[in-house]
């Protein structure tokens, strides 16, 4: 087809017009195209692993947060029964200190996890992909590790 | 009684079978604009009819500028995706009166991929993906005298895969392929699969690992927009899932 110019004004002038024939609207770069900046091919298993660890960890999560849900505020006279004393007692047995450490990982990796791929997904821009990853694997790191410390280093005495 | 009434029913839609139907335009033109406009035509036409011959119509008798691709105009070469009433379909294999003809019928190019006018985009980024997998038959030895002989059960495990027409109605309604377009896409996995799956070709854990990859099955969120979009009513979703199984079967 000829570019005719006379007849393509079916879409009508466009206000501050400074596109013709010889000097076309800036073409947008195809996102997929091989050039310097696109990132290397990745051989890894990571994704994979990610993938799987979702899968795994969400059927495990279910039986624990269902179960430390039902503990905490059903049975035996629901929250209002929750003070320092009940959590003393409960992380006095190791396997309520082995439950709460394996929540608490799972549920930060899990949930870390679930945000990095929507940031994947959302984010357009790479620097914005950088500063929320960073944000999320900070606040990640920080919670894992404050509540592993408390977990092991609770101490029922302290004044 | 009833027959007189039938009769002049009959009679009525014999006699003009046309309506008038408002085909809405998204057109883009980068040598008018780098902004694109929606532009109506009405039209004559006959509601059994395609998408494609409302298109045609307005091309040859009302504005010889719309552009948009066609080739076979019978939902064979895949030339005609595009985003009609807001989903993805061939033009050739849409007929108006399925589509809702009282309201505007909009029609625009298929997302995620660059316009290069009206309804025509650059495939290039989709065909790239479409290349890194690989969508040949790979063997090692010597070649057969004979064709290679498979038995009818080892065909039909990648029966439905082998129908794609490389149409990009999928892949451009992948919310995952819109983001940054990094993703293979739901096509470029269908051939794959097509390969994988195939017990004559040997380079499956080639392709495995090809589609292993950051942006490879892993991204795939299961939302089923691609296996709506096939006008070739494959089950893409289900041929993704089976990658991603073989991926972690193969290796465990």
């Amino acid at each position: 087809m000829s570019a005719d110019t006379t007849s393509s004004a079916a879409i009508g002038p466009v206000e501050g017009a400074v596109y013709d024939v010889d000097n076309p609207a800036p073409y947008i770069e195809a996102p997929r195209k091989r050039t310097g900046k696109t990132p290397k091919a990745t051989r890894g298993n990571f994704e994979m692993a990610a993938w799987l660890f979702m899968r795994l960890s969400g059927v495990v999560l279910v039986v624990l947060v269902l179960g430390h849900l039902l503990i905490q505020l059903f049975l035996d006279g629901g929250v209002s029964k929750i003070g320092f004393a009940f959590v003393a007692g409960r992380w006095a047995s190791p396997f309520w200190q082995v439950w709460d450490l394996l929540m608490l990982w799972l549920a930060m990796l899990h949930g870390a996890n679930g945000l990095r791929t929507v940031i994947n997904d959302y984010a357009e821009r790479a620097n914005t992909r950088l500063w929320l990853k960073g944000l999320l694997y900070t606040a990640t790191v920080f919670t894992i590790l404050l509540g592993t410390l408390v977990i092991f280093t609770f101490d029922p005495n302290i004044r | 009684m009833a027959t007189p009434v039938l009769d002049k029913v009959e009679a009525e839609s014999a006699a003009s079978p046309y309506i008038t139907v408002t085909m809405r335009i998204r057109r883009f033109n980068p040598e008018i604009s780098d902004a694109s406009v929606w532009e109506d035509f009405q039209i004559e036409i006959d509601p059994k009819e395609r998408v494609l011959d409302a298109l045609h119509k307005i091309k040859w008798d009302v504005d010889g500028t719309l552009t948009f691709r066609r080739s076979c105009a019978h939902g064979i070469c895949g030339s005609d995706a595009m985003r009609i009433n807001g989903k993805n379909r061939l033009a050739c294999k849409t007929l108006i009166k399925d589509i809702n003809p009282e309201k505007p019928i909009t029609v625009e190019a298929i997302k995620g991929l660059t316009v290069l006018k009206d309804l025509v985009v650059d495939m290039e980024p989709f065909f790239q993906a479409y290349r890194d997998v690989m969508p040949f038959l790979v063997t090692k030895g010597n070649e057969p005298t004979r064709e290679r002989l498979q038995t009818a059960e080892d065909r039909e495990r990648f029966d439905d895969t082998t129908k794609c027409i490389l149409c990009a109605a999928c892949t451009s309604s992948c919310p995952v392929f819109w983001n940054d377009g990094q993703y293979f896409g739901p096509a470029a996995i269908v051939n794959a699969h097509r390969f994988i799956f195939d017990s004559r070709d040997e380079a499956g854990e080639q392709r495995l690992e090809i589609l292993n990859d950051k942006d490879g099955v892993w991204r795939c969120r299961t939302t089923f927009n691609c296996t709506d979009a096939c006008p070739r009513g494959i089950e893409v979703t289900k041929a993704i899932q089976e990658v991603k199984r073989a991926l972690i079967t193969r290796r465990f």
